[in-house]
């Protein structure tokens, strides 16, 4: 699967605080989340983020609360692939779980706010366009994969057991 | 082959497999899964878009309505709602409204129902607090305990241990909250991510089991997957004595497994990632200071810091050892003047045993409020958010950008001397100041 988008960059510990601030989790609704996305810390960025657009951040993403609320909000603005130097654990079950696509790379840092990246989910590949450059992830473990594969956590289980 | 003590624990609930090592994804055995009423309503949506009707044990199941509750408005008691229509249709009977109610990583081990030796799932990060009773237990997602609710199982991958060991003796004011604070302001927000950490050391065997739960409950602060003290007497006598309660308040109590009075521990000779010791003695009280639990900081450095709120409470700090130790800082003085202190027992039970020993009294002619048992202000849900350019010091645990209310705010954490302390002064200080 190929992904072509704007990158929006932020720094390093970026926590589901910041993604979604707890005052929102009164819904589970991923649109209406998605309308208060990254609020606190980048009040525009709702506005700037086009469908498709590409989350490129620094180590430790999505560190903080459990709440699946963070993927599902980045997910409902259209979002389509969050890469960071490292996830929070808890944050990268979710976003498997969830179906949201997450690279991790190095050379998260050399990625700059509006440059043009191509991202093929299938080889982890990401051609940054606007530099010149392409950066290789290493995937997710073949574990996790077989859940991306089925479409996510639910439908792996479902394909294990009866419900 | 030598084991640590979470990888013995995970291989027990692992069934089929002989062996175990860190890096491989297993399949393994629930003893308890959690949910609250932020992460519970989008579990259930789950669990009902698969198609399941039943629960694999309502036994196995603990829901806790804490975060916004007493709700705080509309959407919120209708999220609530959704716990405890599921609670009813599907027999759960470890649903608590509020008024039996506590903050849930509080309530259950005040509840007996953590043993060592336990595999514990929940949809809160704090999840990892169940560590300081030898049980092994994460924070997932909603989806995740969604998927336990159905199996009874969930997939982990074995993680590695960070051993930390704590030598000297502690001072006065000093507790596991400060422990913990140092230690993540020593290996950073991210210094054990992915790993188990295990405490251990001279200093973790005479830490009380508040402490111990505080400095638990604080692993996922520097991204640790769990948390983990092995059990002592100090475990079997917490255990012993939550039963002894309930019995006495005519509840059944869960039974006691052969293994959870055995001496779990991790093999002398098992593999660590890393192992960090530390000579505490002449720790002072610490604090985190904006914005990250990282950013740590002697008290001492912090005296001309002035706060708008003082916060007591919370899954990290507001147990009835945490209550004693504040009060025993601010009995016989007065809040300082335009400062709000807001008291939060923990659950219902400390709040009975906090009005039996005279604690809430003497908050309350302090001119601190006392609230009913909630996550609250923590997370800037409710019952004391700061407003634009405000400061707080608190007892909780995460001092994010704008996590206790406006963005232009500013939390500091601590423990509950340094916080009683900074009530009565008006200022972040040492507790040796006014005692």
């Amino acid at each position: 699967m190929i992904i072509k988008g704007r990158a929006h960059k932020f720094g390093d510990d970026i926590n589901t605080d910041d993604i979604i601030s707890a005052k929102y989790l009164v819904t589970i609704d991923p649109v209406e989340l998605g309308k208060k996305c990254m609020e606190s810390i980048a009040p525009d960025f709702t506005k700037q983020a086009a469908k498709g657009d590409i989350i490129a951040a620094g180590k430790n993403f999505g560190c903080g609360s459990s709440r699946e609320h963070a993927p599902l909000s980045i997910k409902g603005l259209g979002i389509s692939c969050v890469i960071a130097s490292s996830f929070a654990r808890i944050f990268y079950r979710n976003a498997i779980n969830t179906g949201l696509p997450i690279l991790e790379i190095a050379q998260a840092d050399e990625i700059k706010g509006g440059d043009e990246l191509e991202i093929d989910l299938t080889d982890g590949i990401i051609k940054n366009i606007t530099q010149g450059k392409t950066y290789k992830s290493d995937g997710l473990p073949e574990f996790m994969q077989r859940i991306v594969v089925s479409g996510g956590l639910m439908q792996w289980i479902r394909s294990r057991t009866s419900v | 082959m030598a084991y640590t003590i979470t990888e013995k624990i995970l291989l027990k609930h692992a069934p089929g497999k002989q062996d175990i090592h860190p890096g491989e994804f297993i399949w393994a055995k629930i003893d308890l899964t959690l949910a609250n009423d932020i992460t519970a309503p989008l579990a259930i949506e789950e669990f009902r878009k698969a198609g399941a009707k039943k629960v694999f044990d309502a036994k196995k199941m603990v829901l806790v309505p804490d975060h916004f509750t007493p709700a705080k408005d509309l959407k919120s008691a209708n999220q609530a709602k959704l716990l405890a229509d599921f609670a009813r249709e599907q027999g759960i009977k470890n649903y608590f409204e509020i008024g039996q109610m506590g903050i849930e990583h509080a309530l259950l081990p005040e509840l007996g129902l953590i043993h060592p030796g336990d595999l514990i799932i929940g949809a809160d990060s704090h999840t990892c607090t169940y560590g300081a009773l030898g049980a092994f237990s994460t924070g997932m997602g909603s989806t995740d305990i969604a998927a336990s609710w159905i199996t009874g199982f969930t997939w982990l991958r074995v993680p590695q241990t960070l051993k930390f060991i704590y030598k000297g003796k502690l001072k006065k004011w000093v507790g596991g909250k400060d422990l913990i604070l140092y230690t993540i302001g020593d290996i950073g927000v991210d210094g054990a991510l992915y790993k188990a950490m295990e405490f251990s050391g001279p200093v973790i065997e005479k830490l009380g089991m508040d402490s111990r739960l505080s400095l638990c409950n604080m692993a996922i602060e520097a991204g640790g997957k769990s948390g983990i003290i092995a059990p002592d007497e100090v475990t079997f006598e917490y255990i012993r004595a939550a039963r002894c309660r309930l019995q006495a308040a005519g509840n059944k109590t869960r039974s006691l497994q052969p293994e959870a009075r055995s001496k779990l521990k991790s093999d002398s000779d098992a593999q660590y990632a890393e192992i960090k010791e530390y000579d505490v003695s002449d720790l002072e009280p610490q604090v985190a200071c904006p914005h990250l639990p990282s950013n740590v900081k002697g008290v001492s450095q912090l005296k001309d810091v002035k706060v708008d709120q003082v916060v007591i409470g919370s899954c990290t700090n507001g147990r009835i050892s945490d209550l004693r130790v504040a009060a025993k800082v601010m009995k016989g003085k007065k809040v300082k003047s335009n400062l709000r202190v807001i008291v939060i027992p923990a659950t219902q039970n400390v709040y009975k045993q906090a009005i039996k020993e005279g604690l809430l009294e003497l908050f309350a002619k302090a001119g601190c409020v006392i609230s009913t048992s909630t996550c609250g202000p923590c997370l800037g849900g409710h019952c004391g958010l700061l407003a634009d350019g405000e400061t707080a010091i608190a007892t909780t645990n995460r001092n994010f950008f704008g996590r206790m209310g406006s963005p232009k705010s500013f939390v500091y954490l601590s423990n509950p001397a340094v916080a009683a302390a900074s009530a009565v002064t008006g200022r972040i200080t040492h507790p040796d100041e006014i005692r």
